[in-house]
């Protein structure tokens, strides 16, 4: 599992409930050091390690802790840089919801050892849509789900957005299905985004 | 080369706009050099945003190799790429080909190439200013992917950098007494006899050091040996080193000329010293120092093991001559504390 991942769980702790709430996880987890290298490589099996200690730590269900996770990714300011990576995706919220096929290659481009969960997006009704997730985290669906909202907000759309269970095609293959209405692409006014950096958004 | 066709057959209609979409930095230079057309984008770019109706050769300068942007100059580099300028803005190269239009003229598709993100940032370009096939957006997503992958690479560097080194002091410390450990010594004393800088050698060993772990306790011995090296330290230059090589034993090195006699007045220094008596938590410790000295002075060709084993010697006479005293190794065995 690449450290970005692994990484990014830390920070969300850190950030959010502070340097001791993430102490706490890192000891729960039996890690046995205090801090992960964004640019390492590490054993899958700490991320579920991590994911359940910090849901015990917390007294917190892990769907929610994972949904708080996603959200996290886009509106904190310590992860703007992620943000802005999304913001590509898309002029509309639309748009970004059709680029989100893209994400694991554009993940890739950056860094060819991240493995993003497979995603595949379809549509149901005029503005309805279903996004399938595919990766070995459980939970990952969830994480979809903050990230999406918040997307939402960071470009102005209202959308209603759920978890829809699980599919399993075959043992060991499932995928976790987000639902998606979007009710208003221009609400509101979102965030701003300009393609260079240095005008800022 | 064959340039007429018949008229009606693949030829293709097309609304000004349509073009616009297809190609955003299009431009139609006529047959004598005026500007017919321009693409949405480079409109923008223009100068006063105006274009149409001037002569191409005044808004750019075309480049490798550098000459006027006439339509002769132009027609002589159709089926290649073509580089040129704005004129007001000659710091960004434009890529581009041009075609010709059946006797009106070329038909020319630009880019920025490389520039682009310069261009972007510039001109504060967005999506819509670039045609949906387009690579721009790609580009500068993974320029700035790229810009961020390589900040955490460099913290990391860092990061691993200072742990290596940290490391490393770890790996030649005495953890105790936080001074040089054996495999500092050895390093050192390697460095020493390859660069045939000369340098004086004692082995010192505590006396009576065993009774104050006995009667005291560790938690005095520790106290004295870190007592010990904080006197050591004090009675060496800063570019000598010391070494804890045993429990209570310890190897100094003195890199400089070989003056024996100084080397002797070191050593009484520091026994003196070092017999001071030392208080532990309200006990007195008291403890002394043998030691046994050579210089690499003495050796035709110095040999580290050969001179740890003659102030070994040197030591051991020493504690056989009472303790307390310094012997230098020397064919005679002279004794000088």
């Amino acid at each position: 599992m690449h450290g970005l991942v692994n990484r990014s769980l830390q920070c969300f702790l850190r950030d959010t409930y502070g340097g001791a709430t993430w102490a706490a996880v890192a000891q729960e987890a039996r890690l046995g050091f205090d801090s992960f290298e964004s640019m390492l490589t590490y054993d899958a099996a700490l991320t579920e390690a991590v994911i359940v200690a910090a849901s015990k730590v917390l007294n917190r269900a892990r769907d929610s802790v994972l949904e708080d996770l996603g959200t996290y990714l886009v509106s904190h300011p310590n992860v703007a840089a992620l943000r802005r990576l999304l913001r590509f995706g898309g002029v509309s919220y639309e748009d970004f919801l059709m680029s989100l096929e893209d994400l694991p290659e554009r993940g890739r481009l950056a860094l060819p050892d991240l493995d993003l969960p497979m995603l595949e997006l379809s549509q149901n009704g005029a503005s309805a849509y279903s996004l399938r997730v595919t990766t070995p985290i459980v939970g990952a669906g969830h994480v979809m789900v903050g990230l999406l909202r918040a997307m939402a907000d960071d470009y102005g759309a209202l959308v209603l957005l759920d978890h829809a269970g699980t599919e399993t095609h075959a043992p060991q293959d499932a995928s976790e299905v987000v639902s998606i209405h979007l009710l208003d692409q221009s609400f509101a006014e979102g965030r701003r985004f300009a393609l260079s950096e240095v005008n800022g958004g | 080369m064959k340039m007429r066709q018949p008229l009606g057959a693949d030829l293709i209609v097309l609304q000004a706009a349509a073009l616009g979409q297809l190609m955003p930095m299009h431009l139609h230079v006529d047959a004598q050099g005026i500007i017919q057309a321009v693409g949405p984008t480079l409109a923008k770019l223009l100068p006063d945003a105006r274009g149409i109706g001037l002569r191409f050769e005044d808004l750019f300068a075309l480049r490798r190799p550098s000459t006027a942007a006439t339509v002769a100059a132009l027609a002589e580099r159709q089926g290649r790429q073509v580089h040129l300028v704005f004129r007001h803005e000659a710091d960004l190269t434009l890529r581009g080909v041009a075609v010709p239009l059946a006797g009106m003229g070329f038909l020319l598709n630009l880019s920025y190439g490389i520039w682009v993100t310069e261009a972007v940032r510039r001109h504060r370009l967005t999506v819509a200013d670039f045609a949906a096939t387009d690579l721009t957006v790609e580009m500068l997503y993974l320029v700035e992917a790229k810009s961020a992958v390589m900040d955490e690479l460099r913290n990391l560097n860092l990061r691993l950098h200072g742990a290596k080194e940290v490391a490393e002091e770890q790996a030649l410390t005495d953890t105790l007494t936080g001074l040089r450990n054996r495999r500092a010594l050895d390093a050192r004393l390697e460095e020493l006899l390859d660069a045939g800088h000369p340098f004086g050698l004692m082995h010192l060993d505590l006396d009576f050091f065993k009774q104050v772990n006995d009667n005291l306790g560790h938690a005095a011995g520790d106290y004295v040996l870190c007592e010990v090296a904080r006197i050591l330290l004090e009675e060496t230059r800063p570019y000598d080193m010391v070494a804890r090589v045993g429990g209570d034993e310890f190897v100094l090195l003195f890199p400089g000329p070989s003056d024996v006699q100084r080397l002797g007045q070191i050593a009484r220094r520091i026994i003196d010293h070092l017999s001071k008596p030392m208080n532990f938590e309200g006990n007195v410790c008291k403890i002394s120092a043998s030691i046994g000295m050579t210089v690499s002075g003495f050796y035709d060709r110095p040999l580290a093991e050969q001179m740890l084993a003659d102030a070994d010697d040197a030591l051991y006479a020493s504690k056989r001559g009472g303790r307390s005293q310094a012997q230098l190794f020397a064919p005679a065995g002279a004794k000088l504390g």
